[in-house]
């Protein structure tokens, strides 16, 4: 008695099927999640992700309908389109779980992000990260004689551009929230 | 108006009041209160099992055999971490079951208390949904919520934690009627625009087929019915699951066996070669599908589900229809017949024929033996002599496991009970007391291997305290069978720890539970001694001991598709062993 004919690499004499995923472009899609606000819900959404091997790039929550106990999660998540859907199918058979949007596949949407991004510097470098911070509407909401503190809202991108240019300039620490986002329009 | 009680009083009334007449449970600490108030009355009973995976698994054999929820108590700590296995087997199948846990007291969460383990926490991937009652005026609502989730949509376990002081504390009852339920009402007809397209497909289909899952069995007998009736009058050919097992009758003339891993070789090649697949409340397991690239290449799919995210989740599909298979059914049958009830006879004719020259393979044909008694025999031995009783089977995990589902005829739902997407070893024995329990009358046996049996061999005196006369056919073979076919196969012959040494004597091991020990190791025997288990009346540890090499055939190895299985040990010789390659 002998083996079957397995060539060298195969993943087939494992009980189960190794091959990595059809390779497909992966696309980010930002998803609001309107859920019951109970205890564990957020770690139950989160745990599908973890669980089911799926992204988390950004997440936000907090309670939108402190009467009707409604809150609202945002996730920012990369997958296959297939991988969106399959997640979007997961969330919405969730117990708790009210209403799932793709704010990125329906239509148009407003996404924004508030970074507060510390600075240290002087001379010249705080006189340019001020000027950056006015040309990109960042307000200053702490101010020493050697660091500035700004507050910023806007796209992930916008975030990423400021903090790239402040970095040379003397960023010392940047807390962002992650994105919430509404559909545009009614 | 409404009544107040103690959060202990709460669990049995609501236990009550959703129809409940059995808890399989173990009593601890946490639980005592609720221990109090089941002792103090009459109309539930309680099974006081072994070992709480055994509780876990006896609510979910009673499930299964009944259709109603099964329900499991057991205490904080040790007892709720004991019930996690039988949970994730409850999920993988879509089992409904409600299990009960005591928790330390609400102001002693998080110190590390005594037996204290953060059971929602370890519960959450593996429930459906699950709740910590922290406030007694919230616990009859949550438990009539826990029942309406666990049997509505796709059926599945959830669980309560219940703190002892909310057990003690007083509260208004919440009554069934007036529960908090109205936000999961999952959707249960199906699209009729999608259920046309299926039927415009049915109707020009030359070689359709029906591939059919647990969710039949799930939607009720009448999803059994509905099936019947549109393979009868379609005269489409029919496979099943493993899990789907009986919602198609065995004798039924479309029936073409159980497909799969270890399905029927005219079951595989039909999937394979269809051009029109109607799956049926399955999920495209992975057991099922084979190489995904591969798997029925040429086939339009249609699927019926009422997960949404079962849809889609492995295999494309043309037609996604999400509903309830009972409902869905009955439109699929309106609409078909309305249009005429046509079919492409021609096309059909030719696809029963190809059929039938796959069966005349006869994949499932061993070579028997005159001295030792091989396993497949066995089971055409125990199948003849059992046919047309009230019947029902559970297994433990392995190759007994799919010989059953090869050489075993179900002719209705819920009389097979098998531990299928998780593969839980230890799940029969007290999944048949479960059944047992729902079914006193019926003859209820548990096909095993010596190995999984042992697992949760404990029941067996729960068996004996409660009259369950279980039958336990264990097809010995001093081998961990399955773990031995995959070594000898595809790794090397190199057999790492697949033997079971220092057995037990299983006779004495009966006696010594008080119930009925049988031996058999002579093919001569085995009928006697299967009509002698059969008719003892009492639990009985059946010892067949049986050929101890046997491989499971037909099989298709994991990652190959439907077309390329492996019929018999010929099949496997001397494909690379001639090189002296070593497998990788």
């Amino acid at each position: 008695m002998s083996a079957l004919n397995i060539k060298k690499g195969s993943t087939s004499h494992s009980a189960y099927d190794l091959r990595s995923a059809l390779s497909e472009v992966e696309e980010s899609h930002t998803l609001a999640v309107i859920v019951e606000n109970e205890p564990g819900v957020l770690a139950r959404v989160i745990g599908l992700f973890s669980g089911r091997g799926y992204n988390i790039d950004s997440l936000t929550v907090a309670e939108v309908d402190h009467t009707g106990h409604r809150s609202r999660i945002t996730i920012v998540t990369r997958g296959t389109p297939a991988v969106i859907d399959q997640i979007e199918a997961q969330l919405k058979r969730m117990v708790p779980v009210h209403e799932v949007q793709d704010l990125t596949a329906e239509g148009p949407s407003v996404q924004r992000e508030l970074a507060l991004v510390k600075v240290k510097g002087h001379g010249d470098h705080r006189i340019e990260a001020l000027r950056l911070a006015e040309i990109f509407r960042a307000n200053v909401v702490d101010s020493t004689l050697e660091s500035f503190v700004f507050e910023m809202t806007g796209t992930p991108e916008k975030i990423d551009a400021f903090a790239d240019l402040m970095r040379p300039l003397g960023l010392v620490e940047i807390a962002r929230t992650g994105v919430a986002g509404l559909k545009r329009g009614v | 108006m409404s009544k107040q009680m103690t959060g202990a009083k709460m669990v049995v009334q609501a236990l009550k009041d959703q129809g409940v007449e059995v808890v399989f449970g173990y009593p601890g600490g946490a639980v005592l209160p609720i221990y109090d108030e089941l002792f103090l009355q009459n109309d539930i009973r309680h099974i006081l099992v072994r070992h709480e995976q055994g509780a876990v698994h006896m609510a979910e054999g009673y499930a299964r055999s009944t259709g109603k929820p099964g329900v499991a108590l057991v205490t904080s700590g040790p007892g709720a971490t004991n019930a996690v296995t039988g949970l994730t087997d409850a999920l993988m199948d879509s089992i409904p079951i409600v299990v009960l846990t005591g928790q330390v007291p609400t102001f002693m969460i998080g110190t590390d208390g005594f037996q204290e383990a953060d059971t929602v926490g370890i519960t959450r991937p593996c429930t459906k949904m699950n709740w910590l009652v922290k406030d007694t005026a919230k616990l009859s609502d949550t438990i009539h919520q826990a029942f309406h989730v666990a049997t509505h949509g796709r059926p599945g376990p959830v669980l309560i934690d219940i703190p002892k002081d909310v057990q003690f504390a007083t509260a208004d009852y919440v009554p069934a009627d007036k529960a908090k339920v109205s936000h999961y009402q999952p959707r249960t007809e199906g699209d009729p625009d999608q259920i046309a397209r299926l039927v415009e497909m049915m109707e020009q289909a030359e070689r359709p087929i029906f591939y059919t899952g647990g969710g039949v069995i799930n939607s009720g007998p009448r999803a059994s019915a509905l099936l019947r009736e549109l393979v009868a009058e379609t005269n489409f050919p029919i496979t099943s699951t493993l899990m789907g097992l009986g919602s198609y009758p065995a004798s039924g003339k479309n029936w073409v066996g159980m497909l799969g891993m270890h399905g029927l070789y005219e079951a595989n090649l039909a999937m394979h070669g269809c051009d029109l697949m109607i799956n049926i409340g399955a999920r495209f397991d992975d057991r099922i599908t084979g190489r995904i690239k591969d798997f029925s290449p040429k086939s339009k799919k249609a699927h019926i589900d009422i997960d949404p995210s079962s849809i889609n989740k492995v295999i494309r599909v043309d037609v996604p229809i999400v509903g309830d298979v009972t409902k869905v059914l009955e439109e699929v049958l309106r609409q078909w017949r309305a249009r005429g009830s046509k079919t492409d006879q021609r096309g059909l004719s030719q696809w029963w024929k190809q059929i039938d020259e796959w069966r005349s393979v006869k994949c499932l044909s061993y070579k028997n033996s005159t001295t030792t008694i091989k396993p497949q025999y066995a089971l055409e031995r125990l199948e003849a002599l059992t046919k047309g009783m009230d019947r029902y089977i559970t297994t433990e995990v392995g190759q007994h496991q799919m010989w059953a589902a090869q050489f075993l005829g179900f002719e209705d739902p819920n009389r097979w009970m098998t531990s299928g997407g998780l593969g839980t070893m230890g799940y029969g024995l007290p999944a048949s007391i479960g059944v047992q329990i729902a079914h006193p009358e019926a003859l209820v046996i548990n096909v095993a291997g010596e190995a999984s049996w042992l697992m949760n061999m404990q029941e067996m005196g729960t068996a004996m305290q409660f009259r369950a006369p279980v039958k336990q056919f264990i097809l010995n073979n001093e081998r961990l069978g399955m773990v031995r076919q995959w070594q000898e196969l595809l790794h090397g012959e190199r057999y790492s720890s697949s033997w079971s040494e220092s057995l037990p004597d299983f006779v004495k091991l009966a006696e010594a539970f008080g119930c009925k020990g049988i031996k058999c190791d002579d093919p001569k025997d085995l009928d006697d001694a299967i009509m002698e288990m059969i008719r003892y009346d009492g639990p009985v540890i059946f010892d067949c001991l049986v050929e101890k090499h046997e491989n499971c055939f037909p099989m298709i190895p994991s990652g190959k598709p439907h077309n390329e299985m492996l019929l018999g040990d010929a099949d496997t010789q001397g494909v690379i062993g001639a090189k002296g390659a070593v497998l990788v």
